[in-house]
């Protein structure tokens, strides 16, 4: 039913470390995924799981003690990981854009909301000095914005949460950009507006074509607003497939339980199942096997050799030894 | 059972702040030298640090004299020494009571808020108003010239800081979770503020008071330095650099040299212990 | 049966703005809780939900005496509480008997204390144990919420975030109350861990005889969880039933739409239109209109010149809306 899309970011073998205090972190373990054009991919995973360093790490964000220890990420044809970071400094922004839970910090608070998207427009819009503001206000009335002419004036403490994530969404695709990242883009705000936001982000997506990664813990919301689904789980990617099969016919151990674990519409408190244990030590060296194991039921002797991503089904892949 | 457990880890946690950053050892240890200056200078010193000697005037440090002698051919070395426990001991006492003062004056601001936090506003803005030591000069003057006044004098110009720091941290912390939860569990404002607001801002008051302790001392000498403190011949080392300044000029650049240094390096000492001691007692670093 | 907590017409309004001398203005309030009538009966488990701003903190902070009340009664257990000054109440009788939970375990835990020592504060206040007694009732209350006994001695950042959920349960459980508020108990926590401490919570409330009010945002975990719920817009209370009914079939246009919103895995999504713009200033409402008019999709003339009561639609239903029809 859907065109054949072109890719517009593959990920392939991204590992990354963190140096901390008792050594050597492996936060990323050959993690690989790709995005088309005008499709959401979602990482999901707990606190933990990676998914938000897997963003940073392709952004060429990653704080300073870490590390990309191997991978390459692809936009186009431009290996964002082997690109030198004055480079990536225009690819940000132009190409990449990124919205991140709690907007209101990440808008300058004592500058109009007009002026910082006509800022944006300026630098990497193509407009001019005069037509910025009109064009500011026009982003402004896109993201659904009323009386955006006014709004264009008011500062970011004088708006919303919600507000300020729609001006965040505003500065991130004025740039038209090729691909979004939406690191927890509605956590911390109401569910309507929650809604509304990602009804947004959705539109924007179909009008121009761009790619988004969704990051979640929201395994709910990811379902309901992502064509696939990538669960993450201590630093490795176990399973990846479009929504509807991922959530049918989940094969990892974990996937399953974390459904199970979702409190849905239909289940009762009875019926919710936890997932037991906790994250294992990531700083012990090398653990390419699989790092769900000692949670894991289904635990065997082959699971101690080297994990990989393998095909359970067409489009649908899985990280398991003993899948379901 | 806790106890116990407790101090271990705490004991490993200072050792592991101590490994982890030499400097705060280092600043640790000078400290510690300065203290047992100051409480066994008499028994340390090598020559009687009153005894004059005319004979002996102005002669540069030799291996009799390791820092020389002044004009009256007093030992310097002696005199720096047995000085430690008065410029310690002023600045001690005179940043345990701003911290006591301060520190509550602060908590109660920034905690009730209203009428409270501007009544300790207003005293506070008022003591800025002043250069701080002309106005310490002002209160050594009124009051007279003794040790006990300039510890209040010393302590009073250090107020507004402790008061604006404790206000500060009190404030972040009044909306807290756990202020609620304390409530819940009993407690009137009083104690809430006592038992739970207080031990959280004492790591920050504490390095204040690290801060502001070579900063007390540097106020303590310059009193001396300008007349306005503690009297000759007592041994001070603001008096020393006063009485050896006009001796510079004509060569003889140990008698301020050396307790300027050692003047120095307390006030050094305490900043650098500063940063240290927050390490050391914000538990959030105790992993 | 007699309920065990009661709130009769209860308002809270705050001042805004200069109020008084020397302004000549007349002062503003911010309408947080506007005549609110609700009752918990023993062992029941009320939900409590709303979007921020809706009032839900404001009610819990009244319900739980941090707060002195504007107007209106709050009776626990036949007594009535809201004439006790918040400021008197940390000594009060009753105040061991009504216990929250709060949101966040690691902000609400004192970061200078243990768990021992976090679990203790309230025995020691409010019901005066000391060493031997005091010690065996903290162990109880971990042994109760699975919270091992060698974890006594961390400090809150030592612990896990499931952890220190358990350790604010042990502290709001030690004084065995009779009525525990939960304010988002789980929304810091992974699902993971959530499973398990939701679980917990049923499982207490079964074993202890408590009485809960479960405040959440998270409209499946509410259902899951609680036997009757409050769903509030702006300060006041626009519908309230049992939870399945409620959130099976929403009456008010307000709930409607809540409900639509909730991302769900898989099932059919409730038709409802979307919430768009923001709720209406707080500050000195119009008495005369619904607070949800303007907002509202299907609002009419009527909805800005008559604010809407509360009435009763069968079944334990109450509705606030004109136009409202019943389940059916």
């Amino acid at each position: 039913m859907m065109a054949p899309t072109t890719d517009v970011l593959r990920v392939e073998d991204l590992s990354v470390a963190f140096q901390t205090r008792g050594g050597l972190v492996r936060a990323l373990d050959r993690v690989g995924f790709t995005v088309g054009a005008g499709q959401t991919m979602a990482l999901v995973g707990e606190s933990g799981s990676g998914k938000s360093v897997t963003a940073y790490a392709v952004m060429g964000l990653l704080e300073t003690a870490g590390r990309v220890t191997g991978g390459r990420a692809f936009l186009g044809q431009t290996d964002l990981l082997a690109t030198p970071p004055r480079t990536m400094a225009r690819i940000r922004g132009r190409r990449i854009a990124m919205i991140f839970q709690n907007p209101r910090a990440a808008l300058n608070p004592i500058r109009a909301v007009g002026k910082q998207i006509a800022d944006v427009l300026l630098r990497h819009g193509g407009a001019t000095r005069s037509n910025a503001r009109d064009r500011a206000i026009e982003a402004l009335r896109a993201v659904g914005i009323p009386d955006p002419a006014r709004r264009a004036k008011a500062y970011p403490f004088e708006l919303s949460g919600g507000m300020c994530q729609r001006v965040m969404i505003a500065i991130a695709v004025a740039a038209r950009p090729d691909l979004l990242i939406a690191d927890e883009p509605t956590t911390g705000l109401d569910v309507t507006t929650q809604a509304v936001v990602m009804d947004l982000i959705g539109a924007m997506a179909r009008g121009s074509g761009m790619a988004t990664i969704l990051i979640t813990h929201d395994l709910a919301l990811a379902a309901e607003r992502a064509n696939r689904i990538a669960v993450m789980h201590a630093g490795h990617m176990v399973e990846e497939a479009d929504t509807a099969t991922l959530l049918a016919r989940p094969r990892h151990p974990y996937t399953a339980r974390l459904i199970a674990a979702t409190p849905t519409a239909a289940g009762s408190l009875a019926s919710l199942q936890s997932v037991p244990g906790g994250l294992p030590d990531l700083r012990q060296a090398d653990r390419l096997h699989c790092r769900y194991a000692g949670r894991c039921e289904r635990r065997q002797d082959a699971c101690d050799a080297v994990l990989t991503m393998r095909p359970a089904a067409p489009g649908h892949a899985v990280a398991c030894w003993n899948p379901l | 059972m806790t106890s116990t457990s407790t101090i271990n880890a705490t004991v490993s946690h200072i050792r592991f702040v101590l490994g982890e950053n030499p400097v705060t050892l280092g600043a640790a240890m000078l400290f510690a030298a300065f203290l047992v200056m100051a409480a066994a200078g008499g028994v340390l010193a090598p020559y009687d640090p009153l005894a004059s000697d005319t004979m002996r005037a102005l002669q540069a440090p030799t291996w009799q004299h390791w820092f020389g002698t002044d004009q009256l051919g007093r030992d310097i070395l002696s005199r720096v020494i047995v000085a430690a426990r008065v410029d310690i001991g002023i600045a001690l006492a005179s940043v345990t009571l701003v911290f006591a003062a301060g520190g509550l004056a602060g908590l109660a601001a920034g905690f009730f808020g209203g009428w409270v936090d501007a009544v300790i506003g207003r005293i506070a803005d008022n003591i800025m108003a002043f250069p701080l030591f002309i106005l310490a000069m002002g209160i050594v003057a009124a009051l007279g010239n003794t040790i006990p006044n300039i510890v209040l004098a010393t302590a009073i110009i250090n107020f507004p800081l402790y008061a604006r720091v404790a206000r500060a941290e009190t404030m972040t912390r009044r909306e807290a979770g756990f202020v609620d939860a304390a409530r819940l569990s009993g407690h009137r404002d009083g104690a809430l503020l006592l038992t739970q607001v207080l031990p959280n801002i004492m790591p920050i008051m504490v390095v204040q008071m690290s801060l502001t302790m070579g900063y007390a001392i540097l106020n303590a000498a310059g009193l001396s330095f300008i007349g306005l403190g503690v009297r000759p011949p007592t041994a001070e080392w603001g008096i020393m650099v006063a009485e050896g300044a006009s001796f510079i000029v004509s060569g003889e650049w140990w008698i301020a040299l050396f307790p300027g240094a050692t003047l120095m390096l307390a006030v050094f000492c305490f900043n650098l212990l500063g940063d240290g001691l927050r390490d050391i007692v914000d538990p959030r670093r105790r992993t | 049966m007699t309920a065990l907590l009661e709130l009769e017409n209860l308002r809270k309004h705050f001042p805004v703005g200069r109020t008084g001398w020397p302004s000549k203005a007349a002062p503003s309030f911010v309408h947080a809780v506007d005549d609110v009538s609700l009752a918990v009966q023993p062992g029941e488990t009320l939900g409590l939900v709303g979007e921020s701003g809706c009032g839900k903190s404001t009610l819990v902070r009244l319900i739980t005496r941090l707060l002195d009340v504007t107007g209106g009664k709050i009776w626990f257990n036949r007594r009535e509480l809201a004439e006790v000054p918040a400021r008197l109440f940390a000594r009060d009788d009753d105040r061991a008997h009504i216990q929250m939970v709060f949101q966040d375990a690691g902000e609400s835990i004192n970061p200078r204390f243990t768990a021992a020592d976090a679990i203790a504060d309230p025995l020691r206040r409010l019901l005066g144990l000391r060493g031997a007694a005091l010690r065996s009732r903290i162990e109880e209350a971990a042994l109760q919420c699975g919270l091992p006994l060698e974890l006594l001695g961390r400090f809150p950042h030592q612990l896990s975030g499931g952890q220190r959920a358990r350790v604010g349960i042990a502290r709001a459980i030690g004084t065995r109350p009779r009525l525990l508020i939960l304010d988002e108990p789980t929304a810091a926590l992974d699902v993971s861990v959530q499973v398990t401490v939701l679980k917990l919570l049923q499982t207490l409330k079964v074993d202890l005889g408590l009485s809960y009010i479960f405040v959440s945002h998270d409209l499946n975990v509410v259902r899951l969880l609680c036997d009757r719920v409050v769903v509030m817009y702006l300060g006041r209370i626009v519908e309230t039933g049992p939870a399945r009914a409620v959130f099976e079939t929403p009456l008010h246009p307000y709930t409607r739409s809540l409900v639509a919103a909730v991302p769900r895995l898989d099932g059919p999504r409730p038709d409802a239109p979307r919430l768009v713009g923001d709720p209406r200033s707080p500050i000195d409402p119009d008495p005369n209109a619904c607070r949800f008019y303007g907002r509202c999709p299907v609002g009419v003339a009527r909805c800005g010149t008559e604010m809407p009561a509360l009435r009763d639609f069968g079944g334990g239903r109450d509705v606030a809306c004109h136009l409202a029809e019943g389940p059916g």
